[in-house]
């Protein structure tokens, strides 16, 4: 009977711990997310609250009452945010882009092909991983200033079409295909361009998705390398055209409009991942760092 | 989904217990819900007069060993082996001397005091599962819980790991508990076997008993190496026919039709006998002879009977004859697979 | 046939050459080429003047100090939180997906971007003390300007948006190393009664140890390179604010208010990539002697 009593006790104190345990969680997990999500939502607050309200409140509030799209109509009229927006969605279309036919024909040659002094240049390319961006910007810059291709998209673009850590992340998908197929392209009598472009794209397709939903993310939050290479606001990118917006555009105090741009350049990717949200994070976790 | 249902034994003290069904059958969850790893959705749990139900495992005084081991890699085995005592607080705490001394006695008993400082990851998987078992131990639980224990090791190290684990269990004699799919494995350490078939028990008793008198069809198939020969039969005025063979007298049944179940064993030669088949081969093994025909009766599947090298199979004639002996033949519901129990004529 | 490879390798050969490998060389040359000119693309001699120049200029020395506190608080900080964090995600079932989600959305957003909401909230103007000091002065402080205002409020500013900037990458890293950890041995743990902390500490940590180490290792050379979240809090004269970064330093010497000597952001650059390539062997020699 004393036993009984005793077990009671255990049961409570244990189921009493895991309460405890549960609701410090899940207040940890709740102070982290909203202050995460805070920023979110007062850009979006502060984008609806008119300039003279927001200007009037000593004290912020944390709602507004007569929320207004004045602000987005300022964004895009005051200053020439479409046009950023515009520059940048052509600069990640075109980066991405060109850089999915380079690193696709480099890790085919990795994986597929045989040619002397194969093993010597991958490891050469591995290597490139570890310089830092910082080392080569600099001669870039002077070599694109001597090309005279400062405030062009080429200018832009060319720098950011390669990347070794794609290749390598590629070549390791493409070696996953089996050889038996290739075997039998080649009795087949299929070229291997062919071959390329009929089996291993189409087999590789996740980490192609994957790596395209990278690059374009990489590309649209791109900022040292646009804001030395254009001064000519025509050829601003997004990142460098909040920059501009926040030095000269707005006369400095209207936040509102600022805050209305801020969303606007924010919404695309957001949306982006919420619909590749499984492909964004399994590809970051395979190796992309940010920046 | 239920895993288990219905699940009501008492496990008799001191005794190497047996928990034995195919894969999928729910023995890991009954497993897991001895030692509270998982709480069952409904009922009770009791350690004897106790209900344990809500107990949190570490109070439930078991020892369980993981089918993989589960030995943390990142420490040496004796850090394996002090880890469950490290755990204790209060007024259960131990000297670090206290505490190496029974690890190093949990060594002894496994017999593995040269291994004390190696990693996991230097172990073969028989000595792995040595290491788990010492730390499964060490703690002396009231009740030692094997998952499948035999299962990872190879064939040889099987035979010999079995011995090693009825020996540690008598030595010890506490209460153990192991599970496997392998009714070999069960028959041959087991003080009790307990039989289980999706989520539920069908039948406990001594390995012997349950061979020889199995309450149902899944019983009397599970257990035995070669398997029970299953046969179609007919019951008309107290006597069993198979096809079109009357084989045997049976008593008290009624008139219907059944499955028959005919253990190798149970087949005796015999020039007149009445089960009448066509040979298909004999198998010479050295200690016995595997004689292998077909029946009209059993008519997708061989059937083979076993029996002593003294009788000699005429192969030529490409029939043979049998009698049967009534204690090694069960009869079964078509239906429901339970036991027909019948009184025995003799012929 | 033995030259094919070569052709597919091609694009991604020539794309590096120009644009990393021929950059890599030349940025030594830069650093050791003294009062080179940009102009007329002549320079005196050749020595180790830039060094110097560069270890003894003010701004430099203010930049590494910064950075240096920045590395030195984010990233224990954020490893620490990270791992605090994904603990606590692997411990719930309902609402995991959506902490998940959440904790993930600051790595799609754009740095300059967000770091405009940061300001606005932490600035201190004329109009209004900021949503933070309106918190401070709740809990019985005074109102700092975290923007403008002292040295140690304008740290605090750029360690707190640099976590919230690096904290999605190493949760994500850490649930996944977490969650790949053998239920077992858990089970194992809970059987014998260990406690939820020990268990953490005792089998938990050495397990995803690798994963921790590779984090630490990333956080060391990713806040090493901190600029854009700086640029986005202070705007782009960093040197006038008090918190320029090495990086920063290395792009107002190229280009910026200050610009035009790309010899001297060459010295820059090298000397930061021998200072990570340092601190990064040191960890690997630390985590080498921790078995």
């Amino acid at each position: 009977m004393e036993n009984m009593v005793d077990y009671g006790k255990i049961e409570r104190k244990a189921r009493g711990r895991k309460l405890v345990f549960h609701i410090v969680t899940y207040t940890l997990l709740a102070v982290w997310a909203v202050i995460v999500l805070f920023p979110f939502y007062w850009m979006l607050l502060t984008s609806v609250k008119s300039y003279g309200a927001y200007n009037s409140e000593y004290i912020p509030k944390f709602f507004t009452l007569s929320p207004t799209l004045q602000n987005y109509a300022d964004a895009f009229t005051a200053v020439s945010l479409g046009r950023y927006l515009a520059n940048t969605a052509l600069f990640a279309v075109a980066t991405t882009a060109i850089m999915l036919v380079v690193i696709t024909l480099a890790a085919f040659a990795f994986a597929r092909l045989d040619f002397r002094g194969k093993g010597i240049v991958f490891v050469l390319f591995l290597s490139l991983m570890m310089i830092p961006n910082e080392l080569v910007v600099i001669t870039n810059f002077v070599t694109v200033t001597n090309l005279d291709m400062r405030n062009t998209f080429l200018g832009l673009i060319l720098p950011s079409v390669t990347s070794v850590f794609y290749i390598y992340l590629l070549k390791e998908n493409f070696e996953q295909i089996p050889d038996s197929l290739y075997y039998a392209a080649k009795v087949d009598g299929t070229s291997d361009l062919k071959y390329l472009l009929k089996v291993m794209i189409p087999m590789s397709k996740p980490t192609l998705i994957t790596i395209t939903i990278l690059k374009v993310i990489e590309c649209w939050n791109s900022y040292v390398w646009p804001r030395l290479i254009t001064d000519d606001e025509d050829y601003y990118l997004v990142s460098n055209g909040i920059q501009e917006i926040r030095e000269n555009g707005f006369g400095r105090e209207n936040i509102p409009a600022m805050m209305a741009a801020v969303v606007v350049i924010s919404v695309p990717l957001i949306i982006l991942f919420l619909i590749f949200r499984k492909k964004i994070m399994e590809g970051v976790s395979r190796g992309g760092t940010k920046g | 989904m239920i895993a288990v249902n219905d699940f009501n034994f008492e496990i008799p003290d001191g005794k190497l217990i047996g928990l034995l069904g195919p894969s999928g059958c729910g023995k890991s969850t009954t497993l897991n819900l001895i030692s509270g790893l998982q709480k069952p959705t409904s009922g009770q749990i009791f350690f004897g007069e106790d209900d344990v139900t809500n107990l949190p495992p570490e109070n439930r005084g078991i020892g369980l060993v993981f089918q993989n081991y589960a030995l943390y890699p990142h420490l040496t085995v004796r850090q394996n082996i002090l880890f469950p005592l490290e755990n204790l607080k209060g007024k259960d705490k131990l000297s670090k001397t206290v505490m190496l001394e029974k690890a190093q006695a949990a060594a002894g008993l496994v017999q593995i005091e040269e291994l004390m400082d190696r990693r996991p990851g230097e172990l073969s998987g028989g000595q792995q599962q040595r290491v788990a078992i010492a730390r499964a131990l060490v703690k002396m639980p009231k009740v030692l819980l094997l998952d499948e224990p035999l299962s990872n090791l190879d064939a040889r190290l099987r035979l010999q790991t079995r011995e090693e684990i009825r020996r540690i269990q008598r030595e010890t004699g506490i209460t153990t508990i192991f599970v496997t799919h392998d009714q070999e494995e069960a028959m041959s350490i087991s003080d009790m076997i307990v039989v289980m078939n999706a989520g539920v028990v069908q039948q406990i008793g001594r390995p012997q008993d349950v061979y020889d008198d199995p309450k149902n069809l899944f019983v009397a198939k599970f257990l035995g190496t070669p398997p029970i020969n299953v046969f179609d039969g007919q019951i008309k005025g107290g006597k069993l026919f198979l096809g079109e063979d009357k084989v045997m007298d049976v008593a008290g049944t009624g008139d219907r039709v059944v499955h028959v179940g005919i253990r190798p064993e149970g087949f005796r030669l015999k020039e007149d006998g009445p089960l009448c088949c066509e040979l298909c081969g004999v198998e010479v093994m050295g200690r016995d002879v595997s004689v292998i025909f077909t029946h009209q009766a059993c008519p997708n599947a061989k059937v083979r009977a076993i029996m002593g090298t003294e009788y000699k199979v005429d192969t030529w004639k490409g029939i043979v004859r049998f009698s049967l002996i009534p204690r090694k033949v069960f009869l079964f519901d078509r239906e429901t697979g339970e036991r027909i129990y019948f009184e025995e004529g003799g012929q | 046939m033995k030259r094919k490879g070569w052709l597919y390798l091609l694009p991604a050969l020539l794309f590096l050459g120009v644009f990393m490998v021929y950059p890599l060389i030349d940025v030594f040359v830069y650093s050791f080429e003294e009062g080179y000119n940009s102009a007329s693309q002549t320079y005196f001699g050749t020595g180790l003047y830039n060094y110097s120049y560069v270890l003894h200029d003010p701004y430099f020395l203010q930049a590494v100090k910064n950075t240096l506190i920045l590395v030195a608080i984010t990233v224990p900080v954020s490893t620490g939180i990270a791992l605090l964090i994904s603990a606590g995600l692997n411990a719930i079932k309902p609402f995991r997906n959506l902490f998940q989600t959440i904790y993930f959305l600051p790595y799609v957003t754009n740095t300059l971007a967000v770091g405009l909401v940061f300001m606005i909230l932490f600035q201190k103007t004329a109009y209004s003390e900021g949503l933070i000091n309106l918190l401070i002065t709740c809990f019985g402080g005074s109102p700092v300007d975290f923007i403008d205002g002292p040295y140690w409020a304008k740290m605090f500013v750029l360690c707190f948006y640099t976590i919230w900037v690096v904290m999605p990458f190493k949760i994500l890293i850490l649930t996944s190393a977490l969650a790949s950890v053998n239920q077992d041995y858990y089970n194992a743990a809970k059987v014998d009664g260990t406690s939820k902390f020990r268990t953490f500490m005792r089998i938990t940590l050495p397990m995803i140890s690798p994963m921790i180490f590779y984090l630490i290792i990333t956080g060391f050379i990713g806040a090493f390179k901190a600029y854009s979240d700086v640029v986005a809090l202070f705007g782009t004269n960093l040197n006038a604010a008090g918190m320029n970064t090495i990086v920063g330093y290395v792009y107002d010497m190229l280009y910026g208010d200050s610009g035009g000597y790309p010899s001297y952001a060459s010295a820059a650059a090298i000397l930061l990539f021998f200072i990570v390539l340092t601190i990064t062997c040191i960890n690997l020699l630390v985590s080498k002697k921790k078995p």
